[in-house]
């Protein structure tokens, strides 16, 4: 038996002796059932609790980190096979959080070892839950010129501003922000990205009702926020190099887009299909196709469309592989996927017609295909709106002059 | 398998593409078309193509091919359409190589497959008979007559029918048109007596044919795969056409692409280059989009026609689909942003746009393939 074949034989072994019953409807609950971990939370179960804990005793919430840092210090090949176990027994996500998305690639990437050690365990172990500061009121798809303002006062950082779009912060314990440390530098020069404990007077939340009905996002202010220079003994409160923090941004915006990009077209195909749906609302006629051959037809070219990205997907990752292709793709990969997303939106609105336009009540479950089609409108603006996305592929892939 | 080419097909591509840009440019289809070449291609092309491999591309060693298979086949259809080249590439080493490697008799393939490899014989593939793709409409007649068959029927859009010294022909054997059950498959020698070929000239300057089949004689011997059965073994081989076709509009739509964001990069006006213009930046970026999904589905067929032969049917029609729209977006782009020069014989872009717009309808146009998957997936 080859080492991987024994691995996963212990995965198996593993999670079926210690992955709760409840614990097995993965995809089933929707947002509800995602644990988010942190201070504050509160637990929907005992069995998520049981199942976060012993998952994290493994390190197998951040399979791909190291060991020392609260990881599993699994290969891609190994992450890749408790993927699949888990999968295959349909096992919840133990945890999820902005922590384990962003902010640990970028400590990964460009935290010292303090940093690192002193940060991520609790973020494997889903005892503090972090959001992230970036867009300001004036600062969205022209992100570098934000303005929040981090004044050097000796010992410690003093922080005035505002950052908006900031996810769950009403629910979070910290936030890495990008503020602005020179305000004399040019635009891109004068950033740092820092660490800072939202458990202070001068840090407030405010969260912001969408068109969905939902309040995923707050604005959140800093008046006279502070952070000291080292959160603990050589544990510095700026991440990279003081001034250097568009780096760590622009890193995480790749990153960013790529999950977005990614992620939102792995649901493509497991959410209902509009065509089932029309199939459903409107009937077939004897040969099988939709009555309404006008829906229909828009209807199949966007599965033309969506298989054909699900190929790309796989196309970009099988050439990243095999160490070809461009990064910039990504942009790519989030433009198209988003828009992909909210097209098919819109045809399961068409093709659920008045039924689905029932905002509250049991039939529609309050509103969940409405709501989820309303949440869509966002793809193509967060993480970089769908015209800077067109922007960048026109500059980095087309090289297209002036852009 | 990981989607993307061996190092051996990349080997395949970057000789093709070397070799095609010196003996096959765009300009070598504008001479056959103001010359009106009676053959409508260079039969000295045709034959240095044959001795690298090219004509037997799909054909196994063991008759003298190279044995490249469906991905080696579309990596050559793929530089073809960049450089527009016409040859009989399609109908006979893709459409024909199929044929007679899915379905021949031992004997027919003895008899076919090593010319086809060397080049020395040319096979048309006749199907349609209306204006729209649909070999289930297949309507001309397969009489009994004998010990055999009389043929009759008359066949459009055959591409190299002209030239073809065989025709694979779909004809009715059984039941009503409509029907796929009864359509059977015979191999035809174009000399062949009530067999009648009038070329037509088409919007691509490429060759296609009408044929009138009045009372042609088939034997036994003459059909190809089943009797009755044919329209399995039918779209097998068509399916290899369209990802052939799918292959060829993606190097056409990446040759008229490159074409028109070099020109965005030069053209100047209001004193900057276009290509500064955001208007023009989007859309040129939304296309490059459009063109990576196109590359994904089109290899994906291919591979498909290699590893599952049998079941590549919805893959290929998603290649034809896909590939389709996003080729004539492609053409239509390119002519609007090349502008005034965009609309002149001149310039080569509109070789493009026309060879997209025949290719996108040959054997099923986007909207025919849609409607497969949409079938496929129950609605």
């Amino acid at each position: 038996m080859s080492d991987l074949e024994a691995f996963r034989k212990e995965v198996r072994a593993w999670l079926e002796e210690n992955c709760p019953k409840e614990m097995r409807d993965a995809g089933a609950g929707g947002e509800d059932s995602i644990c988010w971990g942190g201070k504050r939370w509160k637990f929907a179960s005992e069995a998520q609790k049981t199942w976060l804990g012993r998952m994290a005793e493994k390190g197998w919430t951040v399979p791909a980190w190291p060991k020392e840092y609260g990881g599993g210090g699994l290969s891609k090949e190994e992450v890749k096979i408790l993927k699949a176990e888990m999968r295959a027994i349909k096992a919840r996500s133990p945890l999820e959080s902005f922590g384990i998305w962003m902010l640990g690639p970028a400590l990964l990437k460009y935290g010292t070892h303090e940093q690192k050690a002193h940060f991520l365990p609790p973020i494997a172990r889903g005892e503090i839950r972090w959001c992230q500061g970036y867009s300001e009121p004036n600062a969205g798809s022209d992100l570098a010129s934000l303005q929040c303002k981090c004044e050097d006062k000796g010992d410690h950082w003093l922080l005035n501003g505002q950052k908006v779009w900031t996810s769950y912060a009403d629910e979070s314990d910290w936030i890495f922000v990008l503020v602005r440390t020179d305000p004399k530098a040019t635009k891109h020069t004068g950033i740092s990205f820092i660490l800072v404990d939202m458990d202070q007077k001068g840090v407030s939340t405010k969260p912001i009702k969408l068109i969905s009905g939902k309040s995923p996002f707050c604005e959140t202010f800093f008046d006279d926020a502070t952070a000291p220079k080292e959160h603990a003994p050589g544990v510095s409160a700026i991440v990279g190099e003081l001034n250097k923090g568009w780096d760590v941004a622009k890193y995480l915006l790749t990153h960013e887009r790529e999950m977005i990009g990614g992620g939102g077209s792995a649901s493509l195909f497991a959410a209902r299909s509009p065509g089932e749906l029309a199939a459903q609302k409107s009937g077939l006629d004897a040969g099988g196709r939709l009555d309404d051959s006008m829906l229909r037809a828009k209807i199949a070219q966007a599965d033309v469309d969506g298989w054909a990205f699900m190929l790309t997907l796989e196309r970009i990752k099988d050439e990243a592989k095999a160490g070809q292709g461009s990064g910039a793709n990504s942009s790519m990969l989030k433009y198209y996927g988003t828009e992909l997303n909210k097209r098919r939106y819109e045809l399961m609105m068409d093709a659920g017609g008045s039924d689905e336009l029932e905002w509250e009540g049991e039939r529609t479950k309050d509103g969940k295909l409405a709501r989820g089609w309303l949440r869509t409108k966002a793809n193509s603006i967060e993480g970089g709106t769908s015209e800077v996305q067109l922007n960048i592929i026109a500059k980095r892939i087309l090289e297209l002059p002036g852009a | 398998m990981p989607l993307i080419l061996t190092e051996e097909q990349e080997m395949l591509r970057d000789s093709a593409r070397g070799f095609l840009d010196e003996k096959a440019p765009v300009a070598a289809l504008r001479k056959l078309r103001d010359t009106n070449d009676p053959d409508g291609f260079s039969r000295d092309l045709w034959k240095e193509m044959a001795e690298m491999g090219w004509a037997g591309i799909i054909v196994d060693e063991e008759y003298g091919g190279s044995g490249f298979g469906f991905v080696g086949a579309g990596v050559l259809a793929e530089e073809m359409g960049r450089t527009l080249t016409a040859s009989p590439y399609l109908s006979t080493s893709i459409l024909a190589a199929t044929a007679l490697k899915k379905l021949g008799s031992d004997a027919q393939r003895q008899e076919g497959l090593p010319k086809i490899a060397a080049g020395d014989l040319l096979y048309a593939l006749a199907v349609d008979e209306g204006a729209k793709h649909g070999p289930a409409k297949t309507a001309m007649a397969a009489e009994k007559h004998g010990n055999g068959f009389k043929l009759s029927g008359d066949k459009t859009f055959v591409a190299d029918g002209h030239v073809a010294d065989k025709i694979i022909v779909a004809a009715r054997t059984a039941g009503a048109p409509g029907e796929m059950k009864g359509v059977t498959l015979f191999l035809v020698d174009a000399k062949a007596k009530g067999v009648e070929t009038e070329r037509t000239q088409m919007v691509d300057s490429r060759n296609a044919a009408r044929i009138k089949f009045d009372g042609v004689e088939a034997t036994g011997d003459d059909i190809l795969g089943e009797v009755d059965g044919g329209y399995g073994a039918l779209e097998g081989v068509l399916n290899a056409g369209r990802a052939g076709l799918a292959a060829e509009m993606s190097g056409a739509a990446q040759a008229a692409f490159k074409m028109t964001v070099d020109y965005l990069k030069e053209r100047k006006q209001f004193g900057t280059e276009i290509g500064t213009f955001q208007a023009l930046q989007h859309r040129a970026a939304h296309l490059y989009s459009e063109i990576e999904l196109a590359k994904s589905v089109v290899l994906k067929a291919l591979q498909e026609l290699d590893d599952n032969y049998g079941i590549a049917g919805p893959v290929c029609s998603l290649a034809k689909a896909k590939v389709g729209e996003v080729a004539k977006l492609a053409s239509q782009e390119a002519v609007q942003m090349h502008g005034g020069i965009g609309m002149t014989d001149e310039y080569d872009i509109g070789f493009y746009m026309k060879r997209i717009r025949v290719a996108q309808e040959m054997f099923g146009d986007p909207a025919f393939h849609a409607d497969r998957i949409a079938q496929m997936r129950g609605y």
